[in-house]
């Protein structure tokens, strides 16, 4: 059904391609990330509610079709249908159903509930091509209101001592369950470096629930920062921008950061465990939820997924991308 | 124990020096003197002998747990720490929360007690208390059984800390901090109390540590620049040995090493030419394989290290010299603040002195009778100063011929000392430099790469280097160090694109990228295949202008062994 090419997996029944990472003439897309989401292919069909994230990334006159989640749509011998994935606003699934049975490719996605989009749902299938970016045991979450809590703990702590906390994490989705998740607990206005806000935006727009937000440049020269929090993308730290900030104490957002080497590599003073993947039990319930005798496993820790899948007897397999050489792939969540 | 995990994450989890002593001070005015002597033993880097390997408790975790062995080690290789991969994994196993337990009834009635007992029983136990310890406590108790523990504080933070918990001066704090102690709810009280006790006695001063001469700055030119003249320096061999210090106060003797370790019974006859000397001396310098005049390698000593029992066996085949290169304390006054060159001048004469007129040595415990002979010969051949290189020299070109000599003496270059300067313990730059002989160097192939530990982890930083044997390329060196942040990324990205093949998590790599090797010593092994050992390869450069085939042979380098040999000049 799928095959792997130089620019990605290709369905030739329907003759497109999913998350191409080369120009291509027809390119299904699971999300509106970087690394599956690429500017350059001659027409995109996504899940409807991913339409406004693809053109705010490619600008409005991209050449995109929306489709709503469950509703099947035919693609040359193929049927096709985005269903939710729980990743960040938008993110789908993609079910093609065709001669060789039924295939559904993850994208990525998570099984934790995320006020910013709907959430994963488990889609029967033949062959399941699942996403591995943690899939090792040491992976596993604590509850996102725990690790919020953690966060708004760290910033209270901080500005008692006259910090700013200048929080890193990802512009598309991580920054935006962020603001969601802390409005459950505050209404304090939240300041974001000038990459997070058009996307919250977008997210605003959608209907989501954040926080008020501000850019650091709506706020006039020489006003101190201590006692906020900020949030930026990690390409930001060293950056001149950071000086405006003052004395401040900085943390990552990311399930990288439950290893505590990868925090201190970094030298950040705290990493809080917040993923927008599954992680490791997530991954095989997911797994037996689908039914499915085949497994793909793609993106991140591959082959140990893979090789523990075929220990519990299925049949399986390792899909390689353009991003798996790539150590900051694990980043970009 | 759930205090103490609290404070060991709190120091983890901030950069900030103060934040990290405030965490100590806190710590160390709440917990219970006991618990908070043995907080201190593992903050200034003590760590209890291991008690179990990661290995074992790696076996037990993946029987709890399920998890396979192929797959913890997956796991390893992203942790880069058995403890914390073990923590990580056993998280899936809840947690049923037992009465809670100081830090040192933990040591002291369950971790201790556990040396010995059958492996079986050892599990039994170790698994039921990780049952009941939350992710983090898990992970410290972890730590503490692999005997890894190293907690991100320098021993000038715990000294401050300590010393705003006690109200004392900071210095006071360091010198009861010196030496070796038994963490002990008296020993904590004493620690904290404004008395001076009796083990102050027997306490070496904090060691004053050189700091290298970078290279580029270490030409003629350059050290005038930067130095001055050298007639305002010191220069002596920097030599490869054990630095100790030897404290002779009122009737005891004692040998301290730079780690706080008691070696005074290791060198019986360091004890006893020690006790010739007057009361009230504490000398700095290096204890050296010697014989005739002449350092013997490392290796020599290394003999003597490992000796427990028999040592005067031992110690008639490899006899030993204590070299001193520096008088701390005479007739009880400590001499740190004065010059240099002040100092010097009172060693020299002292050591004259004992040689001329031996103080009848101080009765020993053991029974022998004060006025037997020292064990082996002359006190003269055993105490002697650190010879003076290039003295009186006007320019520092003695000095660097002096260095190009250095081998062949068998010492690891030179040490350049203000002769103004006080002694001033750690590390400060300024005064005291260590200026090494330069590497032997190769050119290498890097054939395997495997993830790093700690920091490292998840990143490829662990390489091994292949020299080429006719047309094959025979692992020769495995090398951590040596190339900066970006280089490494670098490198790791290639590594991933460039694997050839896997064998867990070591990479076989095409043989593409030679770097530059640099090592102190070399000599002949049945142990490698190439039948070469080099000490402390590091990685020198990357090499991007050399193709593989450039790279040096495994002839080369056993050329190397008889060059290291022969005389130099």
């Amino acid at each position: 059904m799928l095959t792997e090419t130089p620019i990605g997996l290709y369905c030739a029944a329907g003759d497109f391609h999913i998350d191409p990472w080369g120009a291509a003439p027809r390119a299904l897309i699971t999300h509106a990330h970087g690394d599956h989401a690429r500017a350059g292919s001659q027409a995109y069909l996504c899940a409807d509610a991913c339409l406004p994230l693809l053109r705010q990334r490619f600008g409005a006159d991209v050449p995109v079709q929306g489709q709503p989640y469950g509703e099947p749509l035919t693609l040359g011998g193929v049927r096709v249908s985005f269903h939710p994935a729980g990743h960040i606003l938008g993110s789908a699934q993609i079910r093609i159903e065709g001669d060789d049975g039924v295939w559904v490719l993850s994208g990525d996605y998570k099984r934790a509930a995320d006020p910013t989009c709907a959430p994963f749902e488990p889609v029967r299938c033949d062959t399941f091509i699942t996403e591995s970016t943690f899939g090792l045991p040491i992976y596993r979450w604590d509850p996102a209101a725990d690790v919020v809590a953690d966060i708004v703990a760290w910033w209270h702590a901080n500005r008692a001592q006259g910090l700013a906390s200048l929080l890193f994490c990802y512009t598309i989705g991580k920054a935006q369950r962020l603001l969601a998740e802390l409005a459950a607990i505050t209404d304090d206005r939240v300041l974001v470096h000038g990459m997070v806000q058009p996307m919250t935006e977008v997210y605003r727009a959608a209907g989501v629930r954040m926080l008020p937000t501000e850019t650091l440049v709506e706020r006039p020269r020489g006003t101190s920062m201590a006692g906020e929090l900020v949030l930026a993308p990690p390409s930001a730290r060293g950056t001149p921008w950071m000086r405006r900030l003052g004395a401040l104490s900085d943390g990552l957002t990311s399930g990288l950061m439950r290893v505590r080497g990868v925090r201190r590599q970094r030298s950040y003073d705290r990493g809080f465990v917040l993923s927008d993947h599954a992680d490791w039990p997530a991954l095989i319930d997911t797994v037996r939820e689908t039914g499915a005798t085949r497994v793909l496993t793609t993106h991140g820790h591959a082959e140990p997924l893979a090789r523990h899948l075929a220990d519990l007897g299925l049949d399986t397999g390792v899909l390689r991308t353009a991003w798996d050489d790539e150590r900051g792939a694990d980043d970009r969540e | 124990m759930t205090p103490f995990a609290a404070l060991f994450a709190a120091i983890d989890a901030t950069t900030s020096t103060t934040a990290k002593v405030e965490a100590m001070r806190a710590y160390l005015a709440s917990a219970p003197a006991a618990d908070a002597a043995w907080a201190i033993y593992f903050l200034t880097g003590r760590r209890l002998t291991r008690l179990l390997s990661a290995r074992a408790i790696g076996d037990w975790v993946s029987d709890a747990t399920g998890v396979p062995g192929w797959l913890m080690q997956e796991c390893y290789a992203v942790v880069g720490d058995g403890a914390e991969m073990a923590a990580l994994v056993l998280d899936q196993m809840p947690v049923a929360p037992d009465a809670p337990l100081g830090l040192a009834a933990w040591l002291e009635t369950r971790i201790q007690p556990l040396r010995g007992q059958p492996p079986e029983r050892q599990r039994d136990a170790v698994l039921a208390w990780l049952r009941q310890l939350p992710r983090w406590e898990r992970f410290t108790l972890l730590k503490l059984l692999t005997g890894e523990l190293r907690v991100g504080v320098s021993q000038t933070l715990v000294v401050r800390a300590v010393a705003a918990r006690a109200g004392l001066p900071v210095t006071t704090i360091a010198g009861r901090l010196a030496g070796a102690w038994t963490p002990t709810a008296a020993w904590f009280d004493a620690l904290i109390g404004a008395e001076a006790s009796a083990d102050d006695l027997s306490r070496p001063y904090q060691f004053a540590l050189a700091s290298p001469l970078e290279p580029g700055r270490d030409t003629l030119e350059a050290l005038q620049e930067s130095l001055g003249s050298p007639s305002e320096w010191q220069v002596e061999w920097k030599w490869d040995g054990i630095r100790a210090q030897i404290v002779r106060r009122a009737d005891t003797v004692a040998l301290w090493s730079r780690g706080d370790e008691v070696l005074t019974d290791r060198f019986p006859e360091i004890r006893d030419a020690a006790r010739t000397l007057p009361p009230g001396t504490v000398l700095d310098g290096e204890i050296l394989a010697w014989h005739d005049d002449a350092p013997l390698p490392f290796a020599a000593l290394q003999q003597r290290i490992a000796r427990q029992q028999q040592i005067a066996r031992v110690a008639k085949s490899v006899p030993v010299a204590f070299v001193a290169y520096d008088l701390l304390e005479q007739e009880g006054v400590d001499l740190r603040d004065r010059p240099l060159a002040d100092r010097r001048q009172r060693l020299e004469s002292l050591l004259r002195d004992v040689a001329a007129h031996p103080m009848a040595p101080a009765p020993v415990p053991d029974g022998r009778l004060p006025f037997d002979p020292p064990e082996s010969g002359p006190v003269t051949q055993v105490l002697r100063a650190s010879a003076q290189v290039a003295a009186g020299a006007d320019t520092w070109e003695t000095a660097a011929a002096a260095r190009t000599q250095a081998r062949r003496y068998g010492v690891e270059g030179l040490m350049l000392k203000r002769l103004a300067s006080p002694y001033v313990g750690g590390r400060r730059r300024g005064d005291w430099w260590k200026w090494k002989i330069e590497p032997f160097t190769i050119d290498a192939v890097l054939i395997y790469a495997q993830p790093g530990s700690g920091k490292r982890a998840s990143l490829l930083t662990d390489y091994t280097f292949g020299l080429w044997d006719g047309d094959e390329l025979v692992p020769v060196a495995k090398a951590y160090s040596g190339l900066t942040n970006d280089e490494i990324a670098e490198m790791d990205r290639w590594i991933r694109r460039h694997t050839v093949e896997r064998f867990g998590p070591v990479r076989h790599v095409e043989p593409v990228h030679v770097m530059e090797l640099g090592f102190e010593a070399i000599a002949r092994s049945t142990r490698h295949r190439s039948g070469v050992a080099v000490r402390f390869p590091r990685i020198l450069r990357l090499r991007p202008d050399k193709r593989a085939a450039d790279a040096d042979t495994v002839a080369t380098l056993r050329a190397m062994i008889r060059d290291q040999r022969a005389p130099a000049g």
